[in-house]
């Protein structure tokens, strides 16, 4: 090992970022502390010292911009030379643009909503060092949004469906899972926040949430996709330790702050449990390259890394794992099937295609759900097979039933009967609603007055507010345009792959 | 797909059934050339570590305890390195930062 060399002097990380966080704050003179922070008290959450808060990372301002410019520089480079290079002919397959067109359409306005909100709390939390750290991660979920808009606005030049992602996501049916769980935490109190979105979804399950993504960019050969992944995941790791210092921290300030820390673990890690479902069948369905079953994923990361790991580290607190952790766990070897059964069915209405998988796959699907795919779930899609092989394409007719918490369809099954629907009603205010599962039944019955106000897709519709009676009218109010939808076989995109990849091939036009 | 197994996944644990010096701690870390140094560096200083492939991501595990040493990481890579430059090569992790300052990282979980 060479001798180092001296370095150059400059103060401690420790001293840099405690000059940063305590030495630039402080006391207001002419406004009391409650006019200058009205949002903290009324949770019933009790803080004695802002001080207790620190970040592990200890982020400075110069820091921050350094590496972040750094980030981009990496990453820019990519989209130029993936742009330049075609890259995009050289997909595993067009099919798997169904999974992009799901994260542009689902995932990257909750980027932006993240944005607007870690905003908020970087102005109204009290401790100087929560602020700067909310206000990097407000930056941050900005500059993620930038970046996916700029990496996946490249293949909108050859693909459908990438077009109107930011009005679909206030309209379609499958955005408004992951748009109703961002409105409801936004909506909630800024500690309520900060355990929904900071602990629950960052820290608890994101790597269900985006890793797969990334990992299934890389198989199927989406360099821009996969760079972006990383490059904002970087600031996700960041975002994890905001989200278990938040806990911590509010653990250790009051005992009192245990139980409602609790409920609120209890709730959100179901919220966000259900949208990952979505994932759950990108994961296993919609990559032609499949990296890792979502079973297999749950395995690694919740079961081992936060329930063998984390939980017992929080038991020191008297925190409980989630309350129906185990209906997650039940139900790990049917969820995709379960999701994608519903996608197949319905994206007729969906701004992505979809398609009965391949006998290949299908062997696949079979090796990692040796307990329930053959038995359940394969005769499904062998019945769509024959059909299709004999020219049909089964959609379902009609609009389902959606879940007032979570908003998919009520097609999850009970988890000690695969052949009976989970269904759950609830009364409130003399009028009946309906619930999914356990969980979201819990959630629903722990406030009854915030989800009756649910906007439901599909009453909506019923209610004549999306566009019109038919199918076409609500399609036209979606924004969806004709081959965003339906069956991936024979559709705009499959047709234009094949033809860039015939021997005698046209140059790619752009659309 | 995977270099090494790991252990499988543990079923429904009773908290603090593990001690925090056995439970696992993880750092995924992206798979790229410019981190080569950084992974020999923490192969070395945390000898019981388990690497496993993914597409994109090396996913480095080990009981209770990783840690990364700035030194190790400057001898590897031949020049200077900042603890902030971690930043650079991290995806994901599965633990608690208990240390990062100019000279270290540490990993772990504290209960």
């Amino acid at each position: 090992m060479t001798q180092a060399m001296p370095r150059k002097r400059k103060l401690p990380l420790k001293e840099r970022y405690a000059l940063l966080t305590r030495d630039l704050d402080w006391q207001p003179s002419y406004v009391g502390k409650e006019q200058l922070y009205p949002y903290t008290s009324y949770e019933g959450i009790k803080v004695h010292d802002w001080d207790g808060w620190s970040d592990p990372f200890r982020l400075t301002v110069d820091a921050y911009y350094k590496y972040q410019a750094e980030k981009d520089k990496r990453l820019y480079a990519v989209l130029d030379s993936f742009a330049q290079s075609q890259g995009h002919l050289a997909l595993s397959d067009a099919s798997y643009l169904n999974a992009i067109k799901l994260f542009i359409q689902g995932v990257t306005p909750l980027e932006y909503a993240a944005h607007r909100h870690f905003a908020y709390l970087a102005r109204y939390l009290e401790g100087p060092a929560p602020r700067f750290a909310a206000l990097c991660q407000s930056v941050d979920e900005l500059r993620h949004a930038q970046t996916q808009i700029h990496t996946i606005s490249n293949y909108n030049k050859y693909y459908g469906g990438f077009h109107s992602w930011s009005k679909m996501h206030d309209r379609v049916w499958y955005l408004s899972v992951p748009k109703s769980l961002f409105d409801d935490a936004m909506s909630a109190g800024p500690f309520e926040f900060l355990i929904s979105i900071s602990f629950s979804f960052e820290y608890l399950l994101t790597n269900l949430l985006f890793v797969p993504f990334m990992s299934g960019a890389s198989f199927n050969g989406d360099m821009p996709t996969m760079s972006f992944g990383f490059s904002a995941q970087s600031d996700e790791s960041r975002h994890m330790t905001l989200g278990l210092e938040a806990i911590k921290f509010l653990l250790e300030q009051d005992e009192a702050n245990v139980p409602i820390i609790q409920g609120w673990i209890d709730k959100w890690f179901w919220r966000a449990y259900r949208m990952s479902a979505l994932v759950a069948g990108m994961m296993d369905y919609m990559l032609p390259k499949p990296v890792m079953s979502w079973k297999e994923a749950f395995e690694l990361y919740f079961e081992d890394q936060m329930l063998g790991g984390l939980f017992p580290d929080l038991d020191f607190y008297g925190i409980k794992p989630p309350r129906h952790v185990g209906d997650a766990i039940a139900e790990k070897d049917h969820l995709s099937h379960q999701v994608y059964k519903i996608l197949h069915n319905f994206s007729f209405a969906a701004a992505f295609t979809t398609s009965t998988p391949t006998e290949e796959h299908s062997r696949w699907l079979a090796s990692q759900y040796p307990d329930t795919y053959q038995q359940l779930y394969q005769p499904v899609w062998d019945r769509h097979r024959r059909i299709e092989a004999a020219g049909g394409r089964v959609f379902f007719q009609g609009l389902p039933q959606l879940c007032q918490v979570c908003q998919i369809p009520m097609a999850f099954t009970e988890t000690d009967d695969p052949a009976r629907i989970s269904f759950r009603r609830s009364d409130y205010r003399g009028e009946t609603f309906h619930t999914c599962s356990n969980g979201c039944q819990w959630v629903f019955e722990r406030e009854p007055e915030k989800y009756v106000q649910a906007w439901l897709p599909v009453h909506q519709i019923y209610q004549g507010h999306c566009g019109g009676p038919t199918v076409p009218d609500v399609l036209a109010w979606y924004g969806i345009q004709d081959g965003d939808n339906g069956e991936y076989q024979g559709s705009p995109d499959a047709r234009s792959w094949a033809d860039w990849h015939a021997s005698n091939p046209s140059p790619a036009p752009e659309r | 797909m995977s270099e090494q197994a790991t252990s499988g996944p543990q079923a429904t644990p009773s908290p603090q059934a593990t001690p925090s010096t056995r439970r696992q701690v993880g750092i995924d870390l992206q798979d790229a050339e410019e981190n080569r140094a950084l992974v020999d560096a923490i192969r070395a200083d945390n000898p019981e570590l388990t690497i496993r492939h993914l597409p994109g991501l090396l996913k480095l595990q080990a009981a209770g305890r990783m840690v990364i040493n700035r030194e190790t990481v400057e001898g590897k890579l031949g020049r200077e390195w900042d603890t902030g430059e971690f930043q650079l090569a991290l995806v994901s992790y599965a633990g608690n930062f208990s240390e990062w300052d100019d000279d270290q990282i540490i990993v772990s979980w504290e209960h």
